[in-house]
């Protein structure tokens, strides 16, 4: 009795132990080790159409176990931070412009997991995901989006102005951040350190001529960049059919070859990034890749999202084709892990981001005096002038 | 002395290592005439050779040694890398130079002129300027953008345009207008070694003027304070505040004036953001008496900003008359020759509006 009881005790103590119910209510212990868990496999994954290229990225791609439940575990962060902060606009504790990314985390996750952290990144106003995985807390997020001296940017950027090392935003002017992402190419070109800046814009930017003006240039001057473009079908409130004369984004390029990708599967966007940053690492000069994916929000929070498309619509991506439960669903089907596992990163994620608004909730605004810093570098001190003569301001590097 | 002026007649170009090498006996200070063309492109080339990290791009700025030859040589030192040409895209290559600017290097983005700027002008603004306080103080941007501002002979309404008063509006943006060959050395090297965006707006009718160049300013590391005004000539009477070209037409009017026995102190701006409102102020206080002189358009200009900030300081208590503005008129810059003139400020313009102001 006594070894059964220890064995018990040993089992019930164990991390993989999870008592089951069954249907008639009766308990059965269930034990089950890592040794269970298959430790890679092999995905097919969609082919990508391609424009002038011999070949496309590979058909099969390779997930660890560590790097499915990362991929998980990231993808799921953003959409728990964007709906932390869809809750947070509705009681307008978040003001001004907020536009979330929920449906579109495999774009972020897939690419992240295909570069260095010593690569570069830009992309437009739907950045809260980008600047996650580029190494921002989602602590300092939420609260630079309520404005708080605790956010990313102090309080002073807000949603679409949040900037890391090797993060240059967040932009606010649409198309404007591709001209800069092939400058930030080009200094990468110019220092020979190997690094890529991948360039992102969406679908309403496309038609854009200062993008093709970097595509020129890019191309004329081989700059190691790589852009993307993440097509949600919609910019704004306007289908891509409405706006673009030709919606073969990928191909917009002419002269520059592209690839269009499953921005769905969080697997199909590593490898055809992969597939990218070689290209332009290995001197080739720029490449255009198109991301197909979807965006459950409207366009902003003051888009209800539903004008200008149906919800049988939205609904059918989020049943058919939602990149988190892609990934657990190739996850649990192969073994790779359980749905206990799953449900405890989903609570972990949680109280992280809850924990993440009560700070965003609770931190001060920042401070008066801080208002006129941080108009000039490395500066002397400069007086501002105030809403009236009699107001003189401080301004500090 | 006899023989080293000689000697200067004859070969001219080495005229002054012979007057070093006949005056032993003590160092006299050795002044050269200089155009304003060749300081820029002094500047340029000392600061490409000093930090690697500059560089120059912009239309025809390489192989064509720069569409006003300001650039003249560098491709040739400097290669393919540090002197890039441009196709005719500067939305694209405004973005191009910010975006290098943000990943760690020092770009000289030249505008054919500042008209084309209106093209890039989000860039300029919203790329660069604002950035280090969107992100408080995450992102730097050490740029450049330079090229001829105003009026030129000729080249009529789209190639004429001040925007001295549109980037000097900018929070963000450094504003600078250079006059003579040394400000023009002094002030650009300044810009290119300054951390944040810097406006760097030249004339292209000053580009041929020589001027003596001090020797201190012709060493490596002579530079020019960003903010400060100079004093070009000392007056009782009056202070004609100006900027760019407008300085030669205000020395020229005081040297006409001054034979009346009117003296006027010329300032010469240097720099239009962030204005030196304190040296205009101390002048204001001595001659009780101001009259701004700009080639831009009178409405909501660099004269306007002046006359304000003068009501809203110490030096309004000072001032015997309201300040006068002299601008270009409030038009579209016509062709011919003789409405061209008659829409900038003239010489006789300045001298008419100085005795207005002291009502004599």
């Amino acid at each position: 009795l006594k070894v059964i009881i220890r064995t018990l005790m040993v089992l019930l103590n164990h991390p993989d132990f999870i008592l089951m119910p069954l249907y008639d209510g009766a308990r059965v212990v269930v034990s089950r080790s890592f040794a269970d868990f298959t430790p890679q496999a092999s995905f097919d994954i969609k082919k990508c159409d391609v424009h002038r290229l011999e070949e496309g990225p590979p058909l099969k791609a390779e997930l660890t176990r560590e790097q499915g439940l990362q991929y998980y575990r990231i993808m799921q962060t953003v959409r728990r931070m964007e709906l932390k902060a869809d809750q947070l606009y509705k009681q307008k504790i978040i003001r001004g412009f907020c536009h979330l990314y929920d449906g579109q985390e495999a774009c972020a996750a897939g690419i992240e997991a295909a570069i260095n952290p010593s690569d570069h990144l830009i992309t437009a106003y739907r950045a809260h995901g980008y600047t996650y995985t580029r190494g921002v807390s989602v602590k300092e997020i939420l609260a630079e989006l309520t404005g708080r001296k605790g956010g990313v940017a102090k309080g002073k950027g807000g949603s679409m102005h949040m900037y890391a090392p090797r993060f240059y935003g967040g932009n606010g002017i649409v198309g404007a951040q591709v001209p800069l992402g092939a400058g930030i190419a080009l200094a990468c070109q110019y220092q020979g350190n190997d690094q890529v800046c991948v360039t992102l814009y969406g679908d309403g930017a496309a038609n854009q001529g200062q993008l093709f003006e970097s595509f020129n240039m890019a191309a004329l001057w081989k700059l190691p960049c790589i852009f993307i473009c993440e097509n949600n079908q919609y910019g704004m409130g306007t289908s891509m059919e409405r706006a673009s004369a030709s919606t073969d984004y990928y191909k917009r390029g002419d002269f520059v070859p592209g690839i269009r990708v499953d921005g769905m599967d969080v697997l199909c966007v590593r490898e055809a990034t992969k597939f990218a940053a070689d290209h332009c690492r290995s001197g080739k000069g720029p490449i255009i890749m198109e991301l197909q994916t979807y965006r459950y929000h409207g366009h902003s929070m003051s888009d209800p999202g539903v004008s200008y498309r149906t919800r049988e619509e939205i609904q059918e991506v989020r049943s058919k084709s939602d990149p988190i439960s892609m990934l657990k669903e190739r996850m649990l089907s192969n073994n790779m892990a359980s749905i206990e596992e799953f449900k405890e990163i989903d609570v972990a994620i949680r109280k992280e981001v809850e924990d993440a608004a009560q700070f965003a909730t609770s931190d001060p605004e920042p401070p008066l005096e801080e208002l006129c810093n941080h108009i000039f570098h490395n500066n002397p001190p400069l007086e501002v002038r105030g809403t009236n003569p009699w107001v003189t301001l401080k301004s500090v590097s | 002395m006899a023989s080293s002026l000689r000697c200067f007649l004859r070969t001219g170009k080495n005229a002054v290592s012979a007057l070093q090498r006949r005056e032993f006996h003590r160092t006299l200070p050795v002044a050269v005439q200089v155009t304003v063309r060749d300081a820029l492109n002094q500047a340029m080339d000392e600061e490409l050779e000093r930090d690697e990290r500059v560089f120059l791009l912009g239309e025809e700025v390489a192989q064509y040694d720069g569409a006003y030859k300001v650039s003249r040589g560098l491709w040739k030192k400097y290669g393919d890398k540090r002197i890039i040409d441009t196709p005719i895209t500067e939305m694209g290559f405004a973005g191009i130079a910010v975006g290098a600017a943000m990943a760690g290097l020092r770009p000289i983005c030249e505008f054919m002129t500042f008209n084309f700027s209106m093209q890039a002008i989000d860039q300029v603004i919203n790329s660069a300027a604002k950035t280090y306080y969107m992100s408080a103080g995450q992102q730097s941007v050490p740029i450049v953008f330079r090229g001829p501002n105003g009026a030129s002979a000729g080249v009529a309404a789209q190639h004429s345009q001040c925007f001295a008063a549109w980037y000097g509006h900018c929070p963000g943006l450094k504003v600078v207008s250079p006059w003579s060959a040394e400000d023009a050395k002094g002030l650009l090297k300044s810009a290119i070694r300054d951390d944040n965006p810097v406006v760097f707006l030249e004339n292209e009718l000053m580009y041929g003027v020589p001027f003596e160049m001090s020797e201190e300013s012709q060493s490596k590391d002579f530079t020019i304070p960003i903010g400060k005004a100079k004093v070009e000539r000392q007056g009782n009477h009056i202070t004609l505040v100006t900027h760019s070209r407008y300085v030669s037409h205000c020395l020229d009017a005081a040297a006409v004036l001054a034979k009346e026995g009117i003296e006027c102190e010329v300032i010469n701006l240097r720099t239009i953001r962030p204005l030196d409102v304190e040296s205009i102020e101390t002048s204001v206080m001595k001659t009780n008496h101001l009259v701004t002189v700009e080639g831009g358009w009178p409405q909501y200009g660099v004269g306007a900003e002046i006359c304000a900030r003068i009501m809203e300081g110490p030096a309004f208590n000072y001032l015997d008359a309201p300040v006068t503005r002299v601008t270009g008129v409030d038009i579209p810059m016509p062709y011919a020759k003789i409405l061209e003139d008659n829409s900038v400020p003239q010489i006789k313009d300045v001298i008419f509006s100085v005795k207005k102001t002291l009502n004599v």
